[in-house]
């Protein structure tokens, strides 16, 4: 009983963002605030639709999580392979690498990344949003531990079997790593679809902002107190999200217990 | 080496080629540039030719540390950790305990629940935390149902930060769940019900048997999440712009604005300096499971 109150209340953010995105401007000015809206209305989500460009922004969210994803679960997957079967020179000086980066935290290169991005005249651009996450340390970790779970005669029977090792990658090893794939795909999705810091630096106008930035510019400056439409806003950037998240808890999950990181 | 692995080198870093490029690209170079121009005047006119710059030593290091305002900054962060850090893990405990017994399915249910402000994107958690925070809003209507007169929140000096930790608790507080979750499943059964025959009461069996076999666990959620908090920006940034009057003005918060003023080798020396602060406290709390175990 006491969980479910506290639940209710751990959750009550949710509720009062999606009632607060449905009142009208006048009613969310009210003192006290009511609870439910008098006067539920669309128009809060219909500017978001109309004046201020959801589709847009929407759209770039949707690619660069896409891209940033996929680009992760093949890179990821195929210096797993190598770290986890392949035996070679210079193995664990690339897996030192790679474990090290895993601490390093995005502030830690923002600024010669905005340079270094800005010389390669990719800035404002979908590459710019894209190419610095393609490559996520956390993905290759993933990937290895699961990978050294398999066995080795799998693969020695393909070996004997004259399968090269494009072929064992391709049909033996990855048809047996759904799971942490999956996850991988969770994890990359959601710090993309989340990601604030890079795209609010290398996202320059209007049409190339993703959706938490088109927020938050949106909630300072003059904006600041039009609550109502940021609510609405609030609810567009977390649904879908937030939807993945209920069809797909056990993968979410998964990922922080395997790797501890959100 | 024989022609053997020689080939099988090749194969290998054939496959780990397409990482390598863009994490070499991407990250490697960034982190060590990042390092070069905290030692030079590197600004933004020099963003088209930044190897055009002048190498100044430590000058960057000293103007940071004379700016009363960074190290103010570090202060605020120390703070956010200090407190912020050991009031998310008990909660987090406290969950992850009462949710560990209990009917599969409900614990299913409520672990999603309690969840679900992880995968929330700050930025618009904070829009509703700012509205709910405001000073006629939601928590001032709650509490003056008690007859207190709560202040505005976020534009006290304060109260702001407090109001930042609140949200950025109820918001992490769920991935140390998970990982405590995880950790209470991994101690045995039978060492719970030897206890229970001993005639060991509920908080007993808590101090003497969960806490000492959970301690990996909670160290490793303690570095998780001081490693996040260590970069709390998002919060600051959507919420007060790291007012009112720098209360809540975190390092990283400081790092972006520095960027935006164009010094580009302070703002990275800055960065470095969080980089190494991070480093350290990762390291220090790794030492600290060690000679425990």
């Amino acid at each position: 009983m006491i969980l479910a109150f506290i639940a209710f209340v751990w959750i009550f953010p949710f509720f009062w963002m999606i009632l607060g995105s449905l009142k009208t401007q006048r009613e969310i000015m009210a003192i006290p605030p009511t609870l439910w809206p008098k006067h539920a209305t669309l128009s809060n989500f219909m500017k978001w639709f109309t004046q201020l460009d959801f589709g847009n922004y929407f759209i770039n969210s949707m690619v660069v999580a896409i891209i940033v994803m996929l680009g992760n679960m093949v890179f990821c997957s195929m210096v797993g392979y190598a770290l986890a079967k392949i035996d070679f020179a210079g193995k664990n000086v690339l897996f030192g690498m790679v474990m090290v980066t895993l601490m390093v935290p995005g502030v830690a290169t923002f600024v010669p990344l905005f340079v270094e991005i800005t010389n390669l005249h990719l800035l404002n651009s979908y590459a710019s949003l894209i190419l610095p996450f393609l490559a996520q340390p956390i993905g290759v970790f993933l990937m290895r531990q699961f990978m050294a779970g398999i066995p080795d005669a799998l693969l020695e029977a393909g070996r004997i079997d004259g399968a090269g090792e494009l072929r064992i990658f391709f049909q033996i090893v990855l048809p047996e790593c759904k799971p942490p794939l999956a996850t991988l795909a969770v994890l990359t999705f959601l710090s993309s679809w989340n990601n604030f810091l890079w795209p609010l630096v290398a996202a320059q106008s209007n049409k190339m902002y993703t959706l938490p930035v088109a927020l938050s510019l949106y909630s300072t400056g003059q904006n600041a107190t039009d609550y109502s439409v940021l609510l609405a806003g609030a609810v567009l950037v977390i649904t879908p999200i937030l939807l993945l998240f209920i069809f797909l808890q056990k993968y979410f999950i998964q990922g922080v217990a395997m790797t501890g990181i959100k | 080496m024989g022609v053997l692995r020689r080939r099988r080198t090749a194969i290998a870093w054939g496959f780990a080629l397409p990482f390598v490029i863009v994490f070499a690209a991407f990250m490697l170079i960034p982190l060590l540039s990042s390092l070069a121009m905290s030692f030079t005047d590197i600004t933004v006119q020099d963003v088209r030719t930044p190897f055009n710059v002048n190498f100044i030593g430590l000058q960057n290091y000293v103007k940071l540390f004379q700016d009363p305002r960074y190290t103010k900054s570090l202060v605020t962060t120390g703070i956010f950790v200090v407190i912020g850090l050991p009031l998310t893990m008990i909660i987090a405990l406290a969950f992850a305990v009462s949710l560990n017994k209990g009917l599969q399915h409900v614990n299913t249910f409520f672990r999603a629940l309690f969840y679900a402000p992880v995968v929330a994107s700050t930025v618009a958690v904070s829009v509703v935390w700012r509205y709910i925070l405001q000073k006629d809003g939601l928590l001032n209507t709650v509490l003056a149902v008690f007859g207190i007169q709560g202040p505005n929140w976020l534009h006290d000096t304060h109260t702001a930060l407090f109001a930042l930790m609140v949200m950025t608790i109820w918001r992490n507080m769920g991935t140390l769940m998970i990982i405590f979750l995880a950790g209470l499943q991994s101690i045995p059964e039978d060492v719970m019900e030897a206890a229970a025959i001993d005639g060991a009461s509920e908080w007993r069996k808590f101090r003497s048997i969960t806490l000492p076999l959970m301690k990996p666990t909670l160290l490793l959620g303690m570095v998780l999440q001081s490693v996040t908090y260590l970069q709390f920006f998002e919060e600051s940034f959507v919420m007060t712009q790291g007012g009112p009057l720098d209360s809540t003005l975190s390092a990283s918060y400081y790092i972006y604005e520095k960027f935006g003023f164009g010094q580009y080798g302070v703002s990275s020396a800055a960065s470095y300096v969080l980089f190494f602060i991070i480093a350290v406290v990762s390291v220090l709390q790794f030492r600290l499971m060690r000679t425990k175990d």
